[in-house]
């Protein structure tokens, strides 16, 4: 594959490219073992891989400062990685294990982090919107810079309460980030079947509320974006849309019949627009590094992946008092 | 090295399903990302896809098996060049599944189940020390005071709401905090329940203690999910890490000739979510007692007012910090014939009821839970084991109320003691009307209590 240009200018130096290349692969790798743990049945419910999207959390990521804060939805695995949050503790959780970030109270699609500002993990859909928003409220309460980087679907960008939720940001000025994960279908209903904008960052244009589009498979292309929205966020300036085209490569959770889509369509952007493949070959060509470098990366974190699932079946399951407990502070 | 390729569990409750059809055959190179094989599960026909490279070395399952269990090796995946190995060597095979299954334990049985012979000591302590100096004040007045406070000495708490900063509050419970506090601690809101109450959660998990007014709490039905999904079952969720120190307030129940949309009591539906707490004052101290406890709890609190009660005046103690804690229902009257439970503005029937009946001899103690959740069972409990008969008095709707809850737990703990069956008097089961006859009719009445304690005390 030729090396697609980036389509946003972003001054990185090779070690940063080499860091998402990284952290990209960590996701991917991460989800492809959830897969297998969840198909031998280790894994139960819901869960929502990341596979496609790697981009995004990523690029995002690369823009915030430690105590920016994040939240999101129950397709969650790629946040927490991306932010630092120990992948066995991930793991764990998706296994229902006493190790897991909520002690396997959770699930894949509640998790937490205070010290990661990591604040979940929804799983009502367009719900953590105005969670965010009031995470940001607290900050801007406080009289700090940080910025709260709110992600939801393109399927929760129809619900109601996003829009009372822009509102609010916007006639208070709150440091907020709408991240829009756009990646075209919501279960089985494509954007184009629930809605008639033509975009879905322009309705911030009703509030007053600036935005763009971004190419969600180009983590160059985010990571521009980002640093634009950040910088307006950080200087008072109210909240800020991103909607970031991506693309979702698994079903929308594992019991997927994935009939509203060909299976060319997938292969289509997984061959030629693929986030990860894009990095590898700005590594290769730009000379950054080899073909056994990468093999070499590819290695270290299949055995951080390996490592993450063997912990999540040794870990064992919560004691039975730990359905009695943290109902109340 | 060989793999197996294991039978996948592709739905939430697959344990078995039928191979449909394979979309590879034996000496094919599959990469990541290659469908394997079509699989029928219980909901629908999935495509499974390869997760390692390598070349299919045997198919071990035919097309068309049923019935094949989850994990069962399919096929053996091999690496260009390398044989299939014989049956019974070693493949990489991915481990059998852990048991999944708890260890045979007992899982300890709710409180509720066992009997309890004796009767429980209740917290009966006076809620403020005698020859305390008292103030008469408005309900209204206690709740602003409360709020006020807390206000000074924290400044992580905030009163956000309809109405609440420059109008002085719908309901003028939040008179004179705009010009204390500012605009920062104050804050109008558009009308946007569903909107402001998450971020109120929010805020809240970003370490603020916000104070969230609904104008009425018919107007929380917009928020209710923020409230229970989001507010009460973040702590559980995450193991412990994520509190939710929040108060959403505000009028609830029927205040007077409003009708069916504006004439509603939640206090049974909030007291049934574990990770909410339920407080419902009915006298001025306890609105402001249990206010400050509410503002200061590191829950989600939901403060259930009665607009008929802002306006009238109780006793309240003058004192620099007073406080009541959740869990302590008020008995408000001592009495050896009956018991009677109430909350929230029930409590004036109960105590007119009350007043009556004592007229006539009968002596009925009356209980206010002051929190519905946390509830003092103990001092139902203890009092009925008194009297032995028992009625309860609110204003919401009949089915799955609070007053039903209160006589499971008579039941499954007092019922040799119990000499009449409980009755529970609630508003009617319609939606409240509008015409002042009807209205009347549909509100639960001393009248009614009156009737019930003659009933349970056969007299
Ligand atoms: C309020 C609500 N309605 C419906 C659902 C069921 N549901 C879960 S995810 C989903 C699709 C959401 O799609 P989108 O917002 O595009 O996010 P994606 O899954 O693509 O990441 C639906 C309908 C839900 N969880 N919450
Ligand atoms: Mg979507």
């Amino acid at each position: 594959m030729a090396a697609r240009k980036s389509t946003a200018k972003s001054n990185v130096s090779a070690e940063e490219l080499l860091g998402y290349y990284k952290d990209m692969l960590l996701i991917r790798r991460f989800e492809e073992k959830a897969g297998q743990l969840y198909g031998m049945g280790l894994i139960g419910g819901f869960c929502h891989l990341y596979i496609g999207q790697e981009a995004v959390v990523v690029g995002l990521e690369a823009t915030a400062k430690p105590d920016d804060k994040r939240i999101t939805t129950y397709r969650d695995h790629g946040h927490m990685l991306a932010c630092g949050m120990n992948p066995k503790g991930v793991m764990a959780e998706l296994t229902g294990r006493e190790g897991g970030l909520s002690k396997g109270k959770g699930g894949s699609m509640h998790m937490f982090s205070k010290e990661k500002h990591f604040y979940g993990g929804h799983g009502i859909v367009g719900a953590n919107v105005p969670l965010g928003a009031g995470l940001a409220f607290s900050d801007m309460y406080k009289g700090n810079d940080n910025v709260t980087f709110t992600y939801f679907g393109d399927g929760a960008a129809n619900q109601g309460q996003v829009y009372e939720t822009y509102n609010m940001a916007m006639l208070w000025t709150l440091p907020v980030i709408f991240v829009i994960e756009n990646n075209k279908y919501a279960m089985g209903t494509s954007v184009q079947r629930a809605t008639k904008s033509p975009s879905l960052w322009e309705r911030g244009a009703a509030y007053g509320i600036k935005g763009e589009e971004v190419d969600g498979m180009d983590v160059l292309a985010v990571k521009a974006a980002g640093e634009k929205a950040v910088a307006h966020c950080r200087a008072g300036k109210g909240p800020y849309i991103l909607e970031i085209m991506t693309y979702r490569y698994r079903g929308h959770s594992m019991s997927d019949p994935a009939k509203y889509r060909t299976r060319d369509e997938v292969q289509k952007v997984r061959s030629e627009r693929d986030a990860i493949e894009h990095v590898r070959d700005l590594l290769l060509q730009g000379k950054h590094a080899t073909e056994d470098d990468l093999k070499e990366i590819d290695k270290e974190i299949k055995a951080v992946v390996n490592e993450a699932a063997e912990f999540s079946k040794e870990s064992p399951e919560p004691a039975l008092e730990e359905l009695w407990t943290d109902i109340y502070a | 090295m060989a793999t197996e390729v294991l039978m996948p569990a592709l739905s939430p409750t697959m344990e078995e399903g039928t191979l449909a059809k394979w979309l590879v055959k034996e000496g094919d190179t599959v990469s990541s990302g290659d469908i394997l094989a079509e699989i029928e599960t219980d909901k629908a026909t999935m495509e499974f896809e390869a997760v390692d490279e390598g070349v299919m070395g045997k198919i071990l399952v035919e097309a068309g098996t049923e019935g094949v269990k989850v994990n069962t090796p399919i096929a053996i995946l091999v690496e260009e060049g390398e044989e299939v190995p014989a049956e019974g060597a070693k493949t990489k095979s991915a481990p059998a599944p852990a048991t999944l299954n708890g260890e045979e334990g007992k899982v300890a049985a709710p409180a509720t189940a066992a009997p309890a012979p004796d009767a429980p000591k209740p917290d009966t302590s006076p809620d403020w020390p005698e020859g305390t100096e008292m103030k008469t004040q408005t309900v209204r007045e206690a709740l602003r005071d409360a709020m006020a406070e807390e206000m000074r000495s924290m400044d992580e708490v905030f009163v956000m709401g309809e109405e609440v900063a420059e109008y002085q509050g719908a309901y003028k419970i939040t008179q004179g905090l705009l010009d204390e506090f500012g605009a920062r601690r104050v804050i109008d809101t558009p009308i946007t329940e569903h909107g402001f109450a998450g971020i109120g959660v929010g805020a809240a998990f970003g370490g603020l203690r916000p104070i969230v007014e609904f104008m009425t709490f018919n107007f929380a039905m917009q928020a209710i999910d923020q409230i229970i999904n989001s507010a009460a079952k973040t702590l559980y969720m995450s193991g412990g890490q994520m509190g939710c120190p929040i108060v959403f307030r505000g009028p609830n129940g029927a205040a007077a000739r409003v009708g069916a949309q504006h004439s509603q009591c939640y206090a049974a539906w909030y007291s049934h979510i574990p990770g909410l707490k339920v407080a419902m004052p009915y006298s001025a101290a306890d609105a402001k007692g249990l206010l400050k406890t509410a503002i200061r709890d590191p829950n989600p609190v939901i403060f259930l007012e009665n607009e008929i009660l802002y306006g009238r005046s109780f006793e309240v103690p003058d004192l620099d910090d007073f406080t009541v804690p959740f869990g302590k229902a008020k008995t408000w009257r001592k009495g050896s014939d009956v018991t009677i439970v109430s909350f929230g503005i029930g409590m004036t029937y109960a105590l007119e009821a009350a007043e009556q009946l004592a007229g006539d001899g009968i002596e009925a103690e009356v209980i206010d839970l002051r929190t519905i959740r946390p509830m003092d069972t103990d001092a139902i409990l203890a009092s009925v084991m008194k009297t032995n008969r028992l009625v309860t008095v609110e204003e919401g709707f009949p089915q799955s109320s609070v007053g039903n809850y209160i006589t499971s737990v008579v039941m499954e703990q007092a019922f040799d003691y119990l000499d009449a069956p409980v009755i529970n008097l609630c508003g009617k089961d319609v939606p409240m009307p509008y015409a002042a006859n009807l209205e009347k009719l549909a509100l639960v009445t001393t009248d009614e209590v009156v009737e019930a304690v003659r009933k349970v005390t056969y007299r």
